[in-house]
């Protein structure tokens, strides 16, 4: 139960840079999900906490202390792998008293442990079965255990649910974060599932080419995303682009677009919107100071019985989506000419404008 | 089509068993000219117990073999654990280079090991086929080991390593049990290549030291008489026993269920 520190870690792989200089914090106890595109890194900062991968430089802190050098066994990490990775020769109980042994608990002790792990994980009684007799989601559970009963400084995950289906990865996702909350483990979670990552997490880092572009709660990640790039990852977003004016957006046809707060200078910028933000004008009540307003044309709806996804065309040009809430039944024809609302705090500037 | 299948299936079986049943027959019948009718007798078996140099020969292969055996299993295992899991520098090149020597004709090699064996003065002799049984045979253990390896997922080892195992110990934990099966496989391979070599047997053996294969053809040259047979039929059941005995208990690619 300790935080960790990383520090100016790069990782380069022949020519190719697949960490670029990353400094973060993860809180003691805090359960923080890396998520990003394949290729963005995020596997191999875990693996740099492990210990599986020597960054080229930089530092590795746990609960304090240097482990730049330690190798992984000495770290005192608990990891639970994408593909289980039980040994299969091995009992459930033998599997999860594994770590144990290596640090001389044996006998009654262990299984003690042992038993109250598989409590916990909610699957008592397992022992002595083999891997290869439990389902995906059971073998999942086994694996939590075996990471968790040593007591670990951090818990690392390496998209654990992946592999299970639909259903089954809703009920671990649940499982998961309880576990997380019973044990107060510092929890690395690598995800490449937006909802996922914002459902579980107390914090979110999204991951692009070897660089953190975004960390912070998944709320402020999801509703003030910094860049094009965070936006699109992390849901469905509409931009604008335009040149300010007056502290506003000016959209090439004239309309005009604020920001929470004035937009700086009179270059060109860029504004992301969620589509759920957005409000056609005349269905049902409106938002209190909606004032960003523009038309657009209706080319494509998406009913989908409580849910409607209306895909559009701006003035100026700019395809957009809405989704709207299905209150009143109305459902507006394809081709029709609406007004689209929405508040200017939902009008978030992206840092790397036009 | 079902019973078409099954009969296919035994036509196969009777085109492997056929001649070596024969073959079997007739070190229990009584004529020495292989001819019928079919007289039981034990005579040849007697006849072989005061044969000397068929049943040192006997022995000298079975020797040779387990000697063989399990020489080229540490030896080809270890090589297959390096090519596989470390980061060894031209390993692609390595494991391509292992492969010829399966395909080069005995004939050759053979050659090359007497030749060989002569300049540097190893001689022929027990020592030179153990050399040359040993070489012969590591290439099929990489191969089997190797096999065996790839299907063991390397992420097993980093989870006893996460979990405080040094990496020999998640070796010695994780991947050597799960990978006695194929080990053992390789072991009877390696026996099997040892036990019927006659080419490099032959060009490397002295007149006081042979193995069977090379003490039955120079028996042959002489003339054939069915103690051969009994000594064959003796070799045949010892090795099969030990196939069976190995079917049962390594199950090798079967279930590993039960402990």
């Amino acid at each position: 139960m300790t935080n960790v520190d990383i520090t100016s870690v790069a990782k380069t792989y022949g020519q190719v840079p697949v960490l670029a200089d990353i400094t973060t914090h993860f809180a003691e106890g805090s359960f923080t999900s890396l998520l990003g595109p394949s290729g963005s890194g995020k596997t191999t900062l875990l693996r740099i906490v492990a210990g599986f991968i020597t960054p080229d430089s930089g530092k590795v802190a746990i609960g304090g202390a240097d482990v730049t050098e330690t190798p992984v066994y000495a770290r005192n990490i608990g990891m639970v792998f994408q593909s289980y990775a039980l040994f299969p020769h091995m009992t459930v109980a033998q599997n999860v008293a594994f770590g144990l042994a290596r640090r001389g608990i044996r006998g009654a002790e262990a299984k003690k442990l042992v038993d109250r792990a598989l409590d916990m994980v909610r699957l008592p009684g397992f022992g002595d079965r083999r891997p290869k007799q439990l389902s995906g989601g059971q073998q999942q559970r086994v694996a939590l255990a075996r990471a968790v009963v040593i007591q670990p400084s951090v818990l690392l995950l390496d998209e654990p649910l992946s592999a299970l289906d639909r259903r089954l990865r809703q009920e671990m996702q649940v499982e998961l974060k309880r576990i997380q909350r019973e044990t107060g483990l510092t929890t690395i979670f690598v995800t490449h599932d937006q909802e996922e990552a914002l459902a579980l997490s107390d914090n979110v880092a999204i991951l692009d080419r070897g660089r953190i572009v975004q960390i912070g709660p998944p709320a402020e990640v999801y509703e003030q995303p910094k860049t094009r790039f965070a936006a699109e990852f992390l849901g469905d977003t509409n931009f604008f682009k335009g040149a300010v004016s007056n502290g506003a957006l000016q959209l090439s046809d004239g309309t005009s677009l604020r920001t929470a707060a004035a937009l700086p200078g009179n270059a060109k910028a860029m504004v992301a919107v969620r589509p759920e933000k957005m409000q056609i004008v005349g269905d049902g009540t409106e938002v209190e100071g909606a004032s960003n307003r523009i038309s657009a044309r209706i080319d494509h709806v998406i009913y989908a019985g409580p849910a409607l996804t209306y895909v559009l065309t701006a003035k100026d040009g700019t395809s957009l989506k809405i989704f709207a809430q299905n209150r009143t039944g109305t459902i507006h024809p394809e081709g029709s000419e609406v007004t689209l609302a929405w508040h200017p705090a939902n009008t978030i500037p992206m840092e790397d404008a036009a | 089509m079902k019973a078409l299948a099954r009969f296919y299936l035994l036509a196969i079986l009777v085109f492997l068993y056929l001649p070596i049943m024969v073959m079997m027959a007739m070190g229990f019948n009584d004529s020495a000219l292989y001819e019928l009718p079919f007289r039981f007798t034990t005579r040849w078996y007697v006849a072989l117990s005061g044969n000397d140099q068929l049943i040192s020969a006997g022995i000298n292969s079975i020797v040779i073999a387990l000697i063989t055996a399990v020489l080229a299993t540490l030896a080809g295992t270890m090589a297959a654990v390096a090519l596989d899991r470390r980061a060894v520098r031209g390993r692609t090149l390595l494991q391509l280079l292992l492969l010829p020597p399966i395909a080069i004709p005995w004939l050759i090699t053979g050659t090359a090991m007497l030749v060989f064996f002569f300049w540097t003065g190893i001689g022929r002799g027990m020592h030179a086929l153990l050399i040359g049984h040993v070489a012969l045979a590591i290439p099929y253990v990489v191969l089997v080991v190797g096999t065996g390896l790839r299907t063991i997922r390397s992420d097993l080892e980093e989870a006893a390593i996460s979990l405080g195992s040094t990496p020999l110990h998640a070796f010695f934990a994780v991947t050597l049990p799960l990978l006695t099966p194929s080990i053992l496989g390789a072991a009877l391979f390696a026996f099997a290549v040892s036990l019927d070599q006659f080419v490099i047997s032959y060009f490397l053996s002295t007149p006081g030291f042979a193995t069977l294969p090379v003490q039955i053809y120079s028996a042959i040259r002489k003339g054939f008489t069915p103690e051969i047979n009994a000594i064959s039929t003796i070799l045949l059941v010892g090795s099969m026993s030990v196939i069976v005995v190995f079917a049962i208990f390594a199950r090798p690619g079967g279930a590993r269920d039960k402990r």
